[in-house]
Formats: C-alpha cells, sequence, structure tokens
C-alpha cells in the first residue's frame, strides 16, 4: 500500500516489434515459429564485411508511430551503435538511435478509466528505431543461443515521467497496444515479446516539485507484471524513505514467482555503451511529401473514433473507451449498427456485456468466440421491432455462440419469438381475470400494487413469450374497464 | 600484442602532460573485454593520450558555422523493399561455430 503522502512518479519505455515481412538490415524473415537460427544470414549475424541495408516498410510503419503518437517527425534522423558484450548480441553492438531519433515529442491520451473521469494526456519523450537481440536459452552449464529475432526491427516509446500510478500506467500500455493495432504497426502479443516494457519508478511526498531516486525495472513482458512491479517498487521504496533511509539508483527486475523485484547483480560498466554514430548507415532522410503520404494512410485512431462514438453515436466516454480498446472490437460494434440498429447504446452495451464475455469465457480472440458482428445486429433488430425480448436475445446470443448459427434461426428453434398478437394476449387475459375475481375487485378497489401480479400471471399463462409492452396495455385496458 | 594506435605520422615527439590516467585506461579495457599487461597500460595510456592531443589540435579550428557530421554525402540512407530474400541454412550459418547443440550456438552458461 501506496502511502497516501507520498506520489509515484514513473515512466515508461516500451519496446514493441513492427510487423514487417524481413528483418530491419537484411532480407532474412521477421516471422515467428522457424526453426533454431533457421532466420539468420551474415548480416544479422555481424559477420566482418557485410553492410546493413535500411528496410522501407520499416522506416514507414515508425513514422505511423510516431504520427499516431503526435510526434514531431525528423527529417534527418541517425542511427547508432550501442556498444555491450553479451552473447545474443553477434557484432558486440546494437544498431539503434541515441542522439537524433526519428520521432520527438508527441502524447498519448488515456481515455476515460471508468465512467465520469476525464482523459489525460502522458507526453512522450521520443520514439526511435533500433534492432532486437538473439534469444538466450539457460541450460546447466551452457547457454543456447538463437539469432532469428536478431535484426527484427523496433521501435522503442519513451515516455516522459507523467504516469502516477500502476493503473495509470496499465491504462497507458492498454492505450499504446491499441493505438499499435488500429495502425496496423505491431500486434502488439506480449506473450511472443511483440512488446516488452521497461519501467522507471520513483517516489517523492506529495506536493514535492524535485524527483526522488529512481530505479529501473527491466524486461517486463506482462501488463500484469508491469502493474505488479510498479505496486510492489513504489511500496518497498515508501518503506524506506518511512524509516529514515534512502532508495539507491539500480536496475531491478521482477521475479513473476515471488511477484517482488530484486536488484540486478549489478556488473559496474553495465550502463557505459559508448553510443557513436553508425558508420555504416548514412542519416536516415524523411522527406516531408512522404510523411505527408503516411500520414493520408493513416487509419482512423482509436482517441478519434472514441471521440465519434460519443459525438455521433451518443455513447458516455466510458463505453466508447471501452469499445476502442481493440481495433476488432470497435469494428464489430460498428458492423451491428450497420444492420440499421436504432439504439446505439444498446448496441454498445451488447459488445460490453455479451461480446466481452463470451471472450472472456472462451479465452479465444474474437473472432472465434462470437457470432459474426452482423448476427448480433439481426438479434438487436429483432429486439428493437419487439419480436424477442432482450433477455431472450442473450438466450439465443449465448446459444448461437455456440452453434454458429444465424439470430433468425437460432430464435426460431428455441421458441424465443415473443407473442404480440393482441387476440392471443388479451384471450390469455381474460382467463386470469376469470381465475382471479377477488384480486381483481380489490384492485378495482383501489389497490393498484396488484397490477405487477396480474401482469406475471398472464405472462405464466403465456409461457413468458407475451410481449410485455402489449401485455401491460391490453391488461389495464381490461382492469380498468 | 598494442601497438601505437594513433594516426600514423602523428607521434608527436614531446610527451605532454598525460590526458588519460592509467584508471581510464583499465575502465576502456575492462569495456572492451582486453586483458592488459602494466607495459599495455602504459603504451595505450600514451597512446591514447597523444590522439587526444592530436584532436585538440583539430579543435583550433573554428567549426561554429559547421554542422557536427558523422558522414558525408549527400544521399540519405538507401533503402530496400520489405522482401523476405534469404533461405534458411542453418548448417552453413554453424559451420564455424566452436560449439554447438543442434542448431543453436553453445556458449558458456551467461547466469550465474
Amino acid at each position: 500500500m501506496p502511502d497516501n503522502a507520498y506520489e509515484a512518479i514513473i515512466g515508461l519505455e516500451v519496446h514493441t516489434h513492427l510487423m514487417t515481412r524481413s528483418k530491419l538490415f537484411c532480407g532474412c524473415s521477421a516471422g515467428f515459429g522457424a526453426g533454431p537460427n533457421e532466420n539468420v544470414c551474415p548480416v544479422c549475424m555481424g559477420m566482418p564485411g557485410v553492410l546493413p541495408v535500411l528496410n522501407r516498410h520499416a522506416v514507414e510503419l515508425a513514422i505511423r508511430t510516431g504520427l499516431a503518437a503526435h510526434c514531431e517527425i525528423a527529417p534527418e534522423s541517425i542511427f547508432a551503435r550501442k556498444s555491450y558484450f553479451y552473447p545474443d548480441l553477434p557484432k558486440g553492438y546494437q544498431i539503434s538511435q541515441y542522439e537524433l531519433p526519428l520521432c520527438k515529442g508527441g502524447y498519448i491520451e488515456l481515455p476515460a478509466q471508468s465512467e465520469g473521469t476525464e482523459a489525460r494526456r502522458i507526453r512522450l519523450t521520443r520514439i526511435h528505431m533500433e534492432e532486437d537481440a538473439g534469444k538466450n536459452i539457460h541450460e546447466s552449464g551452457a547457454s543456447l543461443v538463437d539469432f532469428n529475432r536478431s535484426g527484427v526491427p523496433l521501435v522503442e516509446i519513451v515516455s516522459e515521467p507523467d504516469i502516477r500510478s500502476a493503473e495509470e500506467a496499465g491504462a497507458y500500455l492498454r492505450e499504446l497496444r491499441s493505438i499499435l493495432r488500429y495502425i496496423e504497426a505491431s500486434d502488439g502479443k506480449m506473450e511472443e515479446g511483440g512488446l516488452r516494457c521497461d519501467v522507471n519508478v520513483s517516489v517523492r511526498k506529495r506536493g514535492a516539485s524535485e524527483f526522488g531516486v529512481k530505479t529501473e525495472i527491466k524486461n517486463l513482458n506482462s501488463f500484469r507484471f508491469v502493474e505488479k512491479a510498479i505496486e510492489h517498487e513504489v511500496a518497498r521504496q515508501i518503506d524506506i524513505l518511512e524509516s529514515g533511509g534512502r532508495v539507491a539508483q539500480e536496475t531491478h527486475l521482477w521475479d513473476p514467482v515471488r511477484e517482488m523485484t530484486r536488484p540486478m547483480r549489478s556488473k559496474e560498466f553495465a550502463n557505459d555503451y559508448r553510443y557513436f554514430p553508425e558508420p555504416d548507415l548514412p542519416p536516415l532522410r524523411v522527406t516531408p511529401d512522404v510523411v505527408e503520404a503516411i500520414k493520408t494512410s493513416m487509419p482512423e485512431l482509436p482517441a478519434d473514433q472514441r471521440a465519434r462514438f460519443v459525438r455521433d453515436l451518443g455513447l458516455t466516454a466510458y463505453e466508447a473507451a471501452v469499445l476502442t480498446q481493440d481495433r476488432d472490437l470497435a469494428a464489430y460494434f460498428e458492423t451491428m449498427l450497420a444492420t440499421g440498429l436504432k439504439n446505439h447504446r444498446t448496441a454498445a452495451n451488447w459488445v460490453m456485456t455479451e461480446v466481452l464475455r463470451a471472450i472472456n469465457e472462451t479465452a479465444r480472440p474474437l473472432a472465434d468466440a462470437a457470432p459474426l458482428a452482423i448476427e448480433s445486429g439481426e438479434l438487436l433488430k429483432l429486439v428493437e421491432t419487439g419480436a424477442i425480448s432482450l433477455n431472450a436475445a442473450k438466450t439465443a446470443f449465448a446459444a448461437m455462440c455456440k452453434s454458429g448459427k444465424g439470430a433468425d434461426a437460432t430464435v426460431a428453434e428455441l421458441g424465443l419469438a415473443q407473442v404480440s398478437d393482441e387476440s392471443a394476449i388479451a384471450a390469455a387475459c381474460d382467463k386470469v381475470i376469470a381465475a382471479e375475481a377477488a384480486k381483481v375487485a380489490e384492485y378495482r378497489g383501489g389497490r393498484d400494487k396488484l397490477f405487477g401480479f396480474f401482469v406475471g400471471q398472464v405472462m405464466k399463462a403465456m409461457g413468458g413469450k407475451g410481449n410485455p409492452r402489449v401485455v401491460n396495455e391490453i391488461l389495464k385496458r381490461k382492469l380498468t374497464a | 600484442m598494442i601497438n601505437s594506435i594513433g594516426p600514423p605520422g602523428m607521434r608527436l615527439s614531446v610527451m605532454a602532460d598525460s590526458k588519460i590516467s592509467v584508471e581510464q585506461v583499465r575502465h576502456v579495457a575492462r569495456l572492451a573485454r582486453l586483458e592488459l599487461s602494466a607495459a599495455d597500460e602504459a603504451a595505450l595510456q600514451a597512446n591514447l593520450s597523444e590522439i587526444l592531443q592530436y584532436i585538440d589540435q583539430l579543435n583550433r579550428l573554428d567549426t561554429s558555422a559547421v554542422a557536427p557530421t558523422a558522414q558525408v554525402g549527400e544521399a540519405g540512407a538507401p533503402m530496400r523493399e520489405d522482401v523476405v530474400a534469404n533461405r534458411p541454412d542453418p548448417e552453413a550459418m554453424l559451420a564455424n561455430a566452436p560449439a554447438r547443440a543442434g542448431h543453436l550456438f553453445k556458449v558458456p552458461r551467461i547466469i550465474e
């Protein structure tokens, strides 16, 4: 527990794979799932005499990322060598960007996190391009190295220390992932290393203007770990300060098993990377017309879509935020509306409850977990026309998730259609009025509360399929007659 | 064996005071994973100091109107299309590996 007298100051460095077919500097496949060292060549193995050549698509995706985050795109940026020795880094340096990154400034807008809260902006320092390293597999007595990931294009997205809590860090990561997926720069799959995060954390007394000493937590690969690691680290630092100690500036690793951070065995020189301009790559020049062309090809971004959902469809900020967490979810919602639904908020809530539940219960992607959006739309149209009740629609939806059948067929098969036929409802009402003569007399004598009882009896007589609106109407007429 | 690493012909006849301490030599050597004898350290200290003195000489030029330049040539970085052009050949890639396990490179265990 974060003590209320303190506030946390958090900055995130997020690395994400760009979705290219080939690597950043060579023609090796950047795909997943190949056998060890199948997607490697002399360039990404760092053999002498080779030269890197930039992947144009990777540059475009990095620029898209920068534009989506409102960054300034540098007309000239340079690559630099970041030198360190590790077996997964065959050249002895990583090609990255240091002094002149491709994208500068910018911000990520966090949507409302619950009903009634406001959007918040997290400023970015920079976004730069770099190459990934290989992968070490540790065995007893030896480490084994696979270079398939070596040279895969990454962007590193560096935030300002604007984040104030573990939850906000989670919200930032979710929004970032959503943006990256909307613009098809990255699939954001953390489990495949597609999104990795380093966290800088310090705490200070609320109201203080100076930052405290920060620690860095490295290589977190799930949103949940990021949040837990921050919570743990904030509490640890507050404990140190409260007991009169000083926070040491050090690098920590998150231990997911024990759910705590621990200091990395610090190698004295770990942070001396001796960056210098990469002599093998001329400066990366990006002309305004290239930026303009990429700008015009950008899809609608989550923040813009949220604003449109609120403005044009009457959703609340929170409803819009939930739907735009995922591009597929938002598309599902819009396809539902395209079937001609009038009640946008009912459709939004349908996606937020029924569709999300189907995804969570099956732990499968949207396309596998739920019926086609168009069938969900047809189902809600049946509710709008009064053909079925909302509850019946939920029953039908659950069945459709399993059977894969359409809305009309499922409603017919399960006999969910409501009876709106006036003569059938009138007959049921007459039967109930005749059977409950004593209660009818009480009602007519002024016990209005009994009305609900009569509605219940009529619905029961009709097997629950009477259209409630019509039942109410006819019953009222007959009872007051 | 470490030889002079200064540019040929640039060795100064008289050593001015050392610009680089022996501690700095050790630091850089450690970063570069070099094991140096005491004689190597002394030689490198002299060499590196001379290089910095040469840089001092360059610094006498007024470059206030010149943009920092790491590369010459007007053209920006050439780019290639995003096409997979290499075919898997792990045997060739591992041909020079001192140790291997299947198609993986084998190195001394990294984490203790």
